[in-house]
């Protein structure tokens, strides 16, 4: 048996059904921990007071912005490579769940930014960049509701996700180079040295835990949904040919 | 694939809107620019290098739906990708036209222009240069954004928004050249820059522009 099973639609409805109301279920858990112990028991940072406390939000939003941006190309490629519809599906399903994220992130990163840097917005390259990643994924969006055929939407997206990411990454540089910056650095490494405190990383680690379950909820939920209404549309289709 | 280039030529010519338009455009944007700002010459000069560079790029934008529009319309698109020639070259042809009928005639007048907007006499050359290397890739990629529209009734406003974030490296780029030309400064980083990101999309876009249009024509 291969991966390439979970592409039929049936198998996949089968197995989600099954998954879905545990990853609900830890996905909750790990947010509700992650976000009390985050909120309510961890001192406030010396120097920010307890602004801090919004980096429990923005960094793991921040970091799935990017991810299921990341996802959708997976997706993307695997449609264009290998036709399964299952795959298209889940890249058209991720991408509200994704432009969403992208919003908290500018959202919590302006409500952060205010007391620290005295500014709503900066046009610093972080924050440029993610506000494009906006416009990326807006373009996406339209592009698939603006199509009717389903297969031709699916194409097309397809390769505006992969021409996108190209330039999502030319972005982030030219962006660089236009602007040094306001933001911090890197909040989060995988080798220690520049993580914040662990008093503040652990909960960290738990939302971003949290995040990542909860996009894999959204987006099961939202590709089953996506199954649905392309096998009702199909049905009602066949019975106006009846 | 000659034949092709000198057809949209002619038809650009002669079907008006396109060839003068763009021009048009462009030069409002540079008149509205000081009436909006105000006529001080030192601010002037210090946001020219960026309006010309955006004003341009919006000129470029208004045409990009006539690249394919007409043709997917009258059904010669059909015959275009049925022909010998690869659909890939025919993009680029198409691609290279509207880059003749926009791109070039903006270069060669964003020095008039740069007049009007008070940029430093050391901005002129690099203004030139950046706005040769850049508006191609500008015209590829709107390439690619019509080849995905194309099929749409009203694509152009989705079109602005597909592209627009394309734009932006070529951007950067190609007005942070003429801002580091204009202060007498180093322009060889972004100047490379803009010509990698020229090549690298006149080189690749066309096959996925292609791509979208063989999937719009299907």
């Amino acid at each position: 048996m291969s991966i390439w099973e979970y592409a039929n639609p049936k198998r996949f409805m089968q197995t989600s059904a099954w998954v879905l109301p545990w990853v609900t279920g830890l996905a909750a858990l790990a947010l509700v921990g992650g976000l009390v112990w985050g909120f309510f028991f961890t001192p406030d940072d010396y120097k920010q007071g307890s602004t801090v406390k919004i980096i429990y939000l923005h960094v793991p939003a921040a970091l799935m912005a990017i991810n299921a941006w990341l996802m959708m190309l997976v997706a993307s490629l695997i449609w264009l490579v290998r036709r399964h519809h299952v795959s298209a599906l889940a890249a058209k399903a991720a991408a509200p769940v994704g432009i969403t994220f992208t919003l908290i992130a500018l959202v919590t990163g302006a409500i952060w930014g205010q007391p620290m840097w005295g500014t709503w917005w900066a046009w610093d390259p972080r924050l440029t960049s993610f506000l494009i990643l906006f416009l990326f994924y807006l373009g996406y969006i339209a592009l698939w509701e603006a199509i009717d055929d389903p297969d031709a939407a699916a194409d097309l997206t397809s390769v505006l996700c992969i021409v996108g990411s190209v330039f999502a990454v030319l972005s982030r540089y030219a962006v660089n180079f236009w602007n040094q910056g306001l933001h911090q650095g890197a909040s989060l490494s995988l080798d220690k040295e520049e993580n914040v405190a662990d008093v503040f990383y652990f909960p960290l680690l738990v939302c971003i835990a949290g995040f990542v379950l909860l996009f894999v909820t959204l987006v099961l939920l939202r590709t089953r949904t996506e199954i649905r209404a392309r096998r009702l549309a199909a049905l009602l289709a066949r019975e106006r040919v009846a | 694939m000659i034949a092709l280039l000198i057809r949209d030529l002619r038809l650009a010519m002669r079907a008006g809107g396109g060839f003068g338009l763009g021009l048009a455009f462009f030069l409002l944007v540079a008149v509205l620019v000081p009436l909006g700002v105000g006529p001080e010459g030192d601010t002037l000069a210090l946001i020219a290098p960026g309006i010309l560079w955006v004003g341009a790029l919006l000129a470029c934008l208004l045409s990009l739906d006539r690249i394919f529009a007409l043709d997917y319309e009258d059904g010669s698109l059909d015959l275009l990708a049925t022909a010998p020639l690869p659909l890939e070259g025919a993009v680029a042809v198409k691609a290279l036209a509207h880059w003749a009928v926009t791109g070039l005639p903006l270069t060669l007048a964003a020095p008039v222009l740069g007049v009007l907007l008070n940029l430093p006499a050391a901005g002129y050359p690099w203004l030139v240069a950046s706005l040769l290397l850049g508006t191609p890739a500008l015209s590829v990629i709107g390439a690619f954004g019509a080849a995905l529209t194309v099929g749409l009734k009203r694509g152009g406003l989705l079109l602005s928004l597909l592209v627009l974030p394309l734009y932006v490296p070529t951007l950067v780029f190609g007005a942070e050249v003429v801002k580091r030309g204009a202060a007498g400064m180093d322009t060889g980083t972004p100047l490379l820059m803009l010509a990698g990101i020229t090549a690298g999309a006149a080189a690749l876009l066309p096959f996925a522009s292609a791509l979208a249009l063989r999937v719009n024509l299907r």
